[in-house]
Order: C-alpha cells, then structure tokens, then sequence
C-alpha cells in the first residue's frame, strides 16, 4: 500500500509556490468546466423532472381530477397565472374531465427532521377537507423520516382530513396536527408514525401554517374557480 | 515520480483485492458514514454504491492521468477537488434520471464527498499507478464496497420492515423489527458482518498453519 520507505525519506524538493498555484489554477478551471457542462446538460431535464413531478402530483392529489388550471392569488383574486402582473401564492385548480371544478393543489413547504419539507395537498371547498397529500422534496431520513412518503397508514390520514373555517373566517376551526399513532379522533388530527415522530409532525405542522394562512384568504374566491363549460 | 509499480502487471488480483482481501469496508473499516446511514433498504444501499462507485472511478482516474503533473504539496486538496466535482456531477445525473432516487438519498449523495474510501483511494493507489490499473482497481474497490453495502442493506431492510427491495418476504404475522433501521441496527448488522468476516479469516489461517506443520513433519 505504501510507496517505498527509500523514496519518502528523500528530502522533498521544494517546489515554487506559482507551480503550485498554477496547478490547482489549472485543476480548479477543468473542474469548474466540467460541473458547468453538467449542470447546463441537466437543467432542463431536471426542470422537466420537476414539472412532471408537480403535474401529476396536482392530479394525484385531488380524486377525479384530469386537468389542471393555474391561477395566482393576487390582492383582487385569483387570476389565470398567464394574466397575472403581481405574484402571489400559486394555486393549482384540478378539473375533471366535464370541466367541473374539484378541488384546488396548494404547495406547502416548512422544515422537517433533516432540510426543507416540500409538499402538495389537495383541498375540496365543497367538503371543507384536504383530500390528498404527497411530498415533492425531502431530505428525511431514508428508510425512517421518509414514510411520511411511502407509509400507506399514514397517507390515509389525507384522504379526509377536516379543514373547515371557523365562524369567523379567518382560522381553522380545529387546528391541524399531528398526534401519537392510532390516536387521532378530533377533527383536524393526523395520526403520526412510530419511528418518524419528527417528520409526521412536521407535515402537520406545515399544512396547519399553509392552510391556516390561504384559506382564509382564498375563501371568498372560490367562485373564480368554477368550471367553465 | 516514476516508480516501480508504474510497470507492475494488471492481474485479477489488482481487481479482486477490493472485493475480498483489502474490502473497503470488511476488511478496510472505511467510508462508515454512508454504511451505516443508508443502508436501510436494498435500494438506497445499491443506489448509493453505484454512485460511489461513479465517482471512485472517475476521480481516480483523473487523479492516475495527473499524478505527474500534481506537486506533493498540494496532492491533497488537488484530489479533494477533483472528487467534489464528480461528486456534484453526479448529484445533476441522479436528479436528471430520477427525482424518486434523489429524494430518497436525501443528503448522502453530497456526503460523498467525505468519503475516506475515496481519497484513500486516490493517495494510496490511484497517484502510484498507471491509468489502466488505477481503473481496474477502483472497479474492484467499488464492486467491493458496493456488496458490502447490499450486504447490510438486505439484512436490515428484511428484519427491519420485512421486505426485500420492497417486496414483502415474510407472511402477514411478522412484526418487524424497528430497530434495525434505526441507526443502532446499523451497528449491530454492521458487527455481525465483520465478526463473520474476522472468523472466515481465522479459520483459514488455522487451516494453512495446521497444513504448513503438516508439511514440515512429512
């Protein structure tokens, strides 16, 4: 494994500081060059990943949509994203395939166990409930923190997950949260994960913040959203 | 900086000496961090030694083509570039094939980085040896660490959860054993491991000694 005891007992011959400069100069530039290569190779593949990713992620997460409209909320409403001048909160509105109007897909996004959590849910005015869940990125601990993903127990949880106004209009009506597995009989409360208490709670805790904020702002303006036949 | 070794051969031993006698992590003890963190289920575990594999093989071939060229006194930050750029060239390639992988990664393909196989590599091997030879040598070496990844991976993915690449093994009354995923599992699949290694090993030397005191008495 080791070079020969005789050759590392030479003394070593010193070598000019520009040598060395120059080299890692010279190994810097070749790599900067290839990691630029790369990233411009996969931008748009990436970027096509990730399109992909949040299309069908908006389908799956409202039953019985098939199409999809963006709109931005903006201070007079919710505007076709195409037209919209101010940014704003976007909101994904799923259709099904009559043009009927099903739900709308909101992007939430808040710390987890490891890193940013980012997540779609799907959200029926009609009903007042989230009615589908489904990470988009996260750092979460492969195997453990990562069933927030992949644990069909835990994704029932979403399928009707009360979220209603209070009378007011301006908060929920029972805060989201995440309880201990098996737990959950308020309205509003999720049963977490044996071994991923950290990530399960931070997915309430995100939907809490997320829903807690927009709906009550997009509440007089679901009427925008109504299909048009 | 020519040395001896530049002209030694490429036998299947300059390959099969990562997988076996000098295994990066059996027989090594190197690179730990991504052992223990992902190799919770198959998958992660196979995902994670092809990617190490990528970049051990790269960079030390990168690092065998400038061995020449690179003064001794700055080999060390010479080979850590060069390892970080191929790392986050394949950090780009992973989320270019799949996000789904990426995702489940999370931070440990960035981690590569730190990985002291791939350095070790680099200074012991790659910048004494030609280009041919450093290739066919990290090829073992990540086939090696690869296995040894798999190796755990399977143990714990199928008492941990019950399932092999996802597949459920055992019937429905199984109750999986948590704790095999959770980091402590990784130790405990990890010693098992090295004291089947370690035993494998004694029992051979046993048998050559006992045969070499056969020959001497003939």
């Amino acid at each position: 494994m080791s070079a020969p005891a005789s050759q590392q007992q030479q003394p070593p011959a010193p070598t000019s500081s520009l040598r060395l400069i120059a080299t890692l100069g010279v190994i810097a530039l070749i790599s900067g060059l290839l990691v630029v290569s790369v990233v411009e190779l996969t931008r748009p593949i990436i970027a096509e990943n990730q399109r992909a990713a949040l299309r069908a992620g908006v389908l799956k997460v409202i039953p019985g949509a098939e199409q999809r409209r963006d709109y931005v909320l903006t201070g007079s409403g919710l505007v076709p994203k195409a037209q919209a001048a101010a940014s704003g909160p976007v909101v994904h509105a799923g259709y099904d395939a009559d043009g009927d109007f099903r739900g709308v897909a909101i992007e939430a996004a808040g710390r987890g166990y490891a890193g940013t959590i980012r997540l779609l849910y799907g959200y029926d005015p009609a009903r007042e409930e989230i009615v589908g869940m489904t990470v988009l990125e996260s750092k979460e601990t492969p195997g453990l923190g990562d069933r927030i993903e992949t644990d069909p127990q835990f994704k029932a949880n979403f399928k009707d997950l009360e979220a209603s106004l209070g009378p007011e209009g301006e908060a929920l009506a029972h805060p989201i949260r995440t309880v201990e597995p098996g737990e959950s009989d308020e309205p509003g409360e999720i049963d977490g994960i044996t071994g991923a208490t950290i990530s399960s709670n931070a997915v309430g805790r995100i939907l809490d913040n997320s829903a807690g904020s927009l709906l009550p702002r997009l509440a007089p303006h679901w009427s925008d959203l109504q299909g048009e036949r | 900086m020519a040395t001896k070794r530049d002209e030694q051969p490429i036998t299947l031993d300059t390959f099969l000496s990562g997988i076996w006698r000098e295994n990066p992590v059996f027989v090594m003890l190197l690179g730990m961090c991504p052992v223990l963190a992902v190799t919770n289920t198959v998958a992660n575990a196979l995902a994670m030694g092809l990617a190490t594999t990528f970049v051990l093989l790269c960079s030390t071939a990168l690092v065998s083509v400038l061995r020449r060229l690179i003064p001794k006194e700055v080999r060390i930050a010479a080979y850590i570039v060069i390892i970080a750029t191929f790392v986050t060239v394949v950090d780009y390639l992973i989320q270019a094939i799949s996000l789904e992988i990426y995702n489940a990664l999370g931070a440990f393909i960035q981690l590569i980085v730190v990985n002291c196989m791939i350095l070790g590599r680099a200074e012991a091997f790659a910048s004494r040896n030609g280009v041919l030879r450093t290739v066919v040598n990290s090829l073992g070496m990540g086939a090696g660490f690869t296995l040894a990844l798999l190796c755990l991976g399977s143990v714990r993915e199928l008492l941990g959860a019950g399932t092999l690449l996802g597949v459920p093994v055992f019937g429905e009354g199984f109750e999986p054993w948590v704790v095999m995923l959770l980091p402590p599992g990784g130790f405990f699949v990890l010693g098992g491991w090295l004291l089947l290694f370690a035993w494998i090993k004694e029992r051979r030397q046993a048998h050559a000694a006992t045969q070499e005191v056969a020959a001497d008495e003939r």
